[in-house]
């Protein structure tokens, strides 16, 4: 019996171990060469010799020709993010109440026209997008990029939030209809309050889709002032002698946000999001 | 939808008698379904149907197939879907199971093990791209100092280079994979496993009997969903490999984009039309199963 136990361990480690190198090799080497001067990054060491933190004061304090506006860049993306999060909570819980609670006529349909959105690779509809945004005037403005993001965020959204929704009560509805309710006081004082995980989820949702991503931004916005840190990163590689270490610097600083939000919503994001996958 | 399509002429009474024979329940249901509405009109339909119309000349095609790169381009997004989809979701069933195991540690992996999904990709692809480095990258340093011998040239060869853009796809999408398999093998109830231990089934008949047959339908969905995404997959390409070298290595999406930037609209809307009859079947499966 205890022999068992220990081959069944060491079985468990023998897969345990290449997953957590697998996964964080990347990173490591990502931290790595922030924590090394050029020279040492350059060597192929595995460890830093001589572990420094020059590359964040250079990247904090813009001391190179790639990071000119770095903190611009870093509050343009931020800026974007909190937009598209906000704005597409607004228009997602709408659409779910409208659909789920008040059977809006069409509702089906609409909700098929998101589900079909969602499904469309966004790299293919990212060509259509900029040649219409182009149409409305809207290239090189940062809200060419809001509006994109949110596009591209609210049929999930929408989808997630009313899963969650049609499993409320219906009887929550009647009682307030014979309190004399009216529909948006039944949104206000009994949808809201109760959807508050799922909200939670979707707004965090929209806001890391938005902060991640790099195809819309690098097509929507062209001006070193307006883009966001994704693509401040991408145009790095258009150098052939790129300063690596302050690539990798950024990069780190640039991906701790969605990490930290990742695990401090880890409870709201793995319920609210994978429910609606699960279900098959 | 009818609130929109009353007549301009004179507004005021015929909204409100519009109103008057409608509830407050669907005004309001109309007034906040409004904007995703908009939303969808403005930035989807009128943006898909102005991409058809650029891609409605048969002389495009023409263009298109002349051009070496898309034939290409054909295979290798075949390759990608084909081999990096199945191993990825291979994988991700099979470590399912190893998550599905209660041990404090195995519980800390996990947390660490969802890292490649939290965090953007670009950084995380661009530390990838650096370690393939053939002169300063860490694993031709490390090939080297081990056997005193050059390592390959990762991203200067044709298949090399497209099996690296694989590696990453899959070492950023598998935890997300991984995550909805675990939850599907959660749901299976504990007893079957018991009543299969008590039967003296083996590990390999348990997942055969038990495991498999709960998780198929999941499997199938997410390998389906998983295919539709990957063609939409830009980064891993894009950034890993830039589509070199000599644009061996570009799939329909980063090819695309790249027409798009070459001034070719025309070329860049009949390359997404080529990817259509692949796409369409695929998201019309995921409605039917969905809607359901």
């Amino acid at each position: 019996m205890k022999l068992r136990d220990v081959t069944r361990e060491a079985k468990l480690l023998l897969v345990g171990i290449p997953v957590a190198l697998w996964t964080l090799i990347p990173i490591y080497h990502m931290l790595l060469f922030a924590l090394s001067t050029k020279d040492e990054a350059f060597s192929g060491r595995l460890w830093p010799a001589h572990p420094t933190l020059s590359n964040f004061a250079l990247v904090f304090e813009q001391k190179n020709y790639w990071l000119n506006h770095f903190w611009l860049q870093l509050w343009n993306s931020l800026l974007i993010a909190v937009a598209v999060g906000a704005i597409t909570l607004f228009v997602a819980t709408g659409a779910a109440f409208a659909i789920s609670r008040l059977k809006v006529k069409g509702g089906r349909l609409v909700m098929n026209l998101a589900l079909f959105t969602y499904f469309i690779p966004a790299a293919f509809l990212a060509v259509p997008m900029y040649k219409a945004m182009g149409t409305y005037g809207l290239l090189n403005s940062q809200w060419a990029l809001i509006l994109a993001m949110i596009t591209l965020a609210s049929p999930y959204a929408i989808w997630v939030l009313k899963q969650a929704s049609d499993k409320l009560p219906v009887e929550l509805d009647e009682a307030a209809r014979i309190d004399g309710a009216s529909p948006l006081q039944l949104f206000r004082l009994v949808y809201v309050p109760l959807m508050t995980p799922s909200l939670v989820a979707v707004g965090t949702y929209a806001l890391l889709l938005a902060w991640n991503e790099y195809l819309y931004a690098f097509l929507l916005l062209s001006r070193d002032t307006d883009i966001t840190l994704a693509v401040a990163l991408g145009h790095f590689l258009s150098a052939d002698d790129s300063p690596w270490e302050l690539l990798m610097t950024t990069g780190f600083i640039y991906a701790l946000p969605p990490a930290a939000i990742y695990y401090a919503f880890k409870r709201y994001m793995v319920t609210g999001l994978t429910a609606g996958a699960v279900k098959s | 939808m009818t609130s929109l399509a009353l007549p301009g002429g004179e507004p005021a009474a015929p909204r409100s008698a519009a109103r008057r024979r409608m509830s407050p329940w669907q005004f309001w249901g109309m007034m906040l379904i409004a904007p995703y509405v908009v939303v969808f009109l403005v930035f989807v339909l009128y943006p898909v149907l102005y991409g058809l119309w650029i891609a409605r000349h048969p002389e495009s095609y023409v263009k298109l197939f002349d051009d070496p790169v898309f034939a290409g381009s054909v295979v290798n997004t075949l390759v990608f879907l084909g081999v990096a989809i199945n191993v990825k979701m291979g994988l991700a069933l099979f470590l399912s199971g190893f998550f599905a195991n209660t041990r404090p540690w195995i519980r800390w992996l996990s947390v660490l093990f969802i890292l490649p999904w939290a965090v953007p990709s670009i950084p995380t692809i661009l530390s990838f791209r650096f370690m393939l480095n053939p002169e300063w990258g860490i694993i031709n340093s490390l090939i080297f100092q081990l056997t005193g011998a050059d390592g390959p040239n990762w991203l200067n060869e044709r298949w090399v280079a497209l099996s690296m853009a694989m590696v990453v796809h899959t070492w950023k999408s598998l935890p997300f994979w991984t995550l909805i398999l675990l939850a599907g093998r959660l749901a299976i109830p504990g007893e079957l496993y018991e009543a299969a231990s008590v039967d003296g089934a083996s590990t390999w008949q348990k997942f055969k009997f038990v495991t498999w047959p709960s998780v198929s339908g999941l499997y199938l969905t997410s390998l389906i969903l998983s295919t539709i995404w990957s063609l939409g997959d830009f980064n891993s390409i894009y950034l890993l490999t830039g589509g070199g070298p000599a644009d061996l290595t570009h799939v329909l999406a980063t090819l695309g984009i790249r027409y798009l930037r070459l001034d070719q609209v025309d070329l860049s809307m009949a390359t997404i039309v080529c990817a259509l009859p692949l796409v369409l079947p695929l998201v019309y499966f995921m409605m039917k199963r969905l809607s359901k």
